[in-house]
């Protein structure tokens, strides 16, 4: 940190006044640029500006920026936490979250599921969370169980402390390489990707409660978890049930704050101390945030994939209008095909207003599915439209960061 | 005609990786704006392949899956008997490989498949990822273009058993100008996921092989959405469905 040999403080310097630049100049919030300027003047500057400090490393296709969120949270009760809060998750991000934080002894970086190995390599992180895999953004996320696999690669032979949700088959599989997993039982809603063994592809069988998993035709099962997620509560290794009574909602939230708090616990921070922590955060890069205009008061909820839409809909308030906004540009995926993995039916008694790019898409999807929906040309026209008062929006990314910026990105 | 059309997803729990549910959706919708009832049936990869569908649908999936799917229907039987029946087949990327005599499976090792189309697959160079579009063969009745996205490595070699089901105007397909193909009631496609979605005459091709001459329906969501994806993929050539 502060003994950064001498090109490593001029890289990480320069980074930080790029970044600076980009945020004075309404390009972006810097997050990215920085990184890159500091990665161009030295290579090994993540690796550099990793050293001596106590990481987290935190990967999932949904609820990586939340969970991070949480974790630095409760890891302020000890000092200074460096970490990426925009979702800027591959090397160049990292590097500028570190880089913003020079002195922090402690970091936790939100990690893009296919940059995990590169990242554990490069930082040699001490502790990794890993919190669910499913179906996501298929013309350039590539394949789950080779993702897995790679994961597999990645954690065998190294130190690190895995933090793992065992409800997760493929996630189960993708930590079982490591020396030491802490097994956190905490949930999974979206299943249609775990129906086969990732070991040796045979069927999985579920218990009774839906929670157990084990296959049929060879030994793999779930694990033994040390933590388990019990509705509104988390009970610990210890077996003290602990009320969660966090701020942000829904069940896939709960399920990020029982793994926030196994891994506060590896740095010796109890529930007693995470717990009031995790309750001070309320939204995160927007997410869950409430804005307001001409007497309406929208919601923001980000769902990128199936298992994300699925996820919003347990959040979303069926007494209360709803806006669905979907884009597919490069980072929401070219490819619309994963609206007809997902079960629109329950939207049929609200008023659904379509809205967004693909917004074409959606209309059939919707029509096909029997839900009735108004076609809205634009945001203004939505706005326009949706009756007074609270209502839901729903938006996977770039169609979210569109919403975002109508209202100025004060959210 | 029967009182009731069935359907059967060969096992969505293996092959079923993006959308693929879409074309049961899209079929089920059809059907049953004409009146007609239906009965889907999904086949997890565990159990056996009912012999008395009439419309089976399979989808992509990734090389383990596939090879995993390939094996199982190799073994079940009941999908072969099915089709040597009569029943109407829409096989999907990784399951249109599966359908040849043998495909590229994990590092391109070839992997035996069920021979109901006479086709053989390998890996390309390169991976097709991006909007399709391709004029279907004349004589399946003047349908309208295809649209859809294809992502897939496969390069496919028809065999003389089989038509191409078009010829390619945007896009990859089996490699050399054609895009998928079909024999029979069999058709193959790249078009992965929901492919009748944005083809709803495919769709009711797939119908009225069982049901005989259908009904027009009202069609303006999949329309609209067809004329915006031709649009997005043939710049500049005006609306041309």
């Amino acid at each position: 940190m502060s003994q950064l040999p001498l090109r490593a403080q001029l890289a990480s310097a320069l980074g930080r006044t790029a970044a600076t630049l980009s945020r004075a100049t309404g390009r972006g919030d810097g997050s990215v640029i920085g990184g890159r300027v500091g990665l161009m003047l030295e290579p090994d500057l993540l690796r550099k500006l990793a050293a001596d400090r106590k990481l987290v490393l935190v990967s999932a296709t949904n609820g990586k920026t939340t969970t991070t969120r949480l974790i630095t949270s409760a890891l302020q009760e000890l000092g200074d936490v460096a970490t990426n809060a925009f979702g800027a998750n591959m090397p160049a991000g990292h590097v500028s979250a570190l880089a913003a934080a020079k002195d922090a002894p402690y970091g936790v970086l939100e990690v893009d599921e296919k940059y995990l190995p590169e990242v554990l390599d490069t930082t040699g992180a001490g502790v990794v969370c890993l919190m669910n895999l499913s179906r996501d953004q298929m013309d350039r996320a590539g394949e789950i169980w080779l993702l897995a696999q790679k994961w597999r690669r990645a954690l065998s032979g190294k130190p690190a402390h895995v933090i793992a949700n065992c409800d997760d088959p493929l996630v189960t599989w993708g930590a079982s390489t490591a020396a030491r997993v802490t097994w956190v039982a905490a949930g999974q809603r979206w299943r249609e990707d775990s129906w086969c063994c990732p070991e040796c592809g045979g069927p999985l069988d579920r218990s009774a409660s839906g929670a157990a998993w084990a296959c049929r035709e060879c030994t793999f099962h779930r694990p033994e978890p040390n933590w388990v997620l019990d509705g509104e509560d988390v009970i610990d290794p210890r077996g003290a049930r602990w009320r969660l009574d966090i701020q942000l909602p829904g069940e896939a939230n709960r399920s990020n704050a029982a793994m926030a708090l196994a891994v506060a616990e590896t740095f010796w921070v109890d529930p007693a101390r995470a717990l009031p922590r995790l309750r001070m955060v309320t939204s995160v890069a927007g997410r869950y945030t409430m804005v307001e205009r001409d007497g309406r008061a929208l919601r923001l909820l980000l769902a990128k994939n199936p298992a994300g839409w699925l996820e919003a809909f347990d959040v979303a308030d069926p007494a209360l209008p709803i806006i669905l906004s979907v884009n597919a540009q490069g980072p929401d995926g070219r490819d619309t095909s994963w609206l007809w993995d997902i079960d629109y039916r329950i939207l049929a008694d609200r008023p659904v207003f379509v809205t967004g790019e693909r917004r074409l898409d959606l209309a059939l999807r919707l029509a096909v599915a029997g839900v009735p929906f108004q076609l809205c040309d634009s945001f203004q026209q939505t706005m326009a439209l949706v009756p007074l008062g609270r209502v839901d929006v729903i938006a996977n990314y770039t169609a979210f960061q569109q919403i975002r910026a109508e209202f100025g990105r004060a959210v | 005609m029967q009182s009731e059309l069935s359907i059967v997803w060969i096992y969505p729990d293996l092959l079923s990786t993006y959308g693929d549910q879409g074309n049961v959706l899209v079929l089920e919708h059809r059907a049953r704006a004409r009146g007609i009832a239906t009965r889907t049936v999904h086949v997890r990869s565990a159990d056996p392949v009912p012999q008395y569908g009439n419309i089976y649908l399979i989808g992509g999936g990734e090389d383990r899956p596939q090879i995993l799917g390939a094996e199982r229907l190799r073994r079940d039987g009941g999908l072969r008997a099915a089709v040597a029946r009569g029943a109407a087949l829409l096989a999907v990327c990784a399951g249109y490989q599966i359908m040849g005599s043998v495909f590229g499976g994990e590092d391109g090792r070839p992997v035996e498949g069920l021979g109901l189309l006479d086709i053989s697959s390998g890996r390309g160079e390169r991976r097709a990822v991006g909007e399709l579009v391709a004029d279907v063969d004349p004589a399946l009745g003047g349908l309208p273009r295809l649209t859809g996205f294809e992502n897939h490595m496969g390069v496919t070699r028809l065999g003389p058993g089989v038509r191409p089901l078009s010829r390619t105007v945007v896009g990859t397909g089996n490699g050399d100008g054609t895009e998928g193909c079909y024999a029979g009631r069999v058709i193959g496609t790249y078009l992965h996921g929901p492919a009748l979605a944005r083809n709803p005459a495919l769709a009711d091709l797939l119908l009225s092989w069982v049901v005989g001459p259908l009904a027009p329906v009202d069609d303006v969501w999949y329309q609209r959405l067809r004329e915006e994806r031709l649009a997005a993929a043939l710049p500049g050539a005006g609306s041309s469905l």
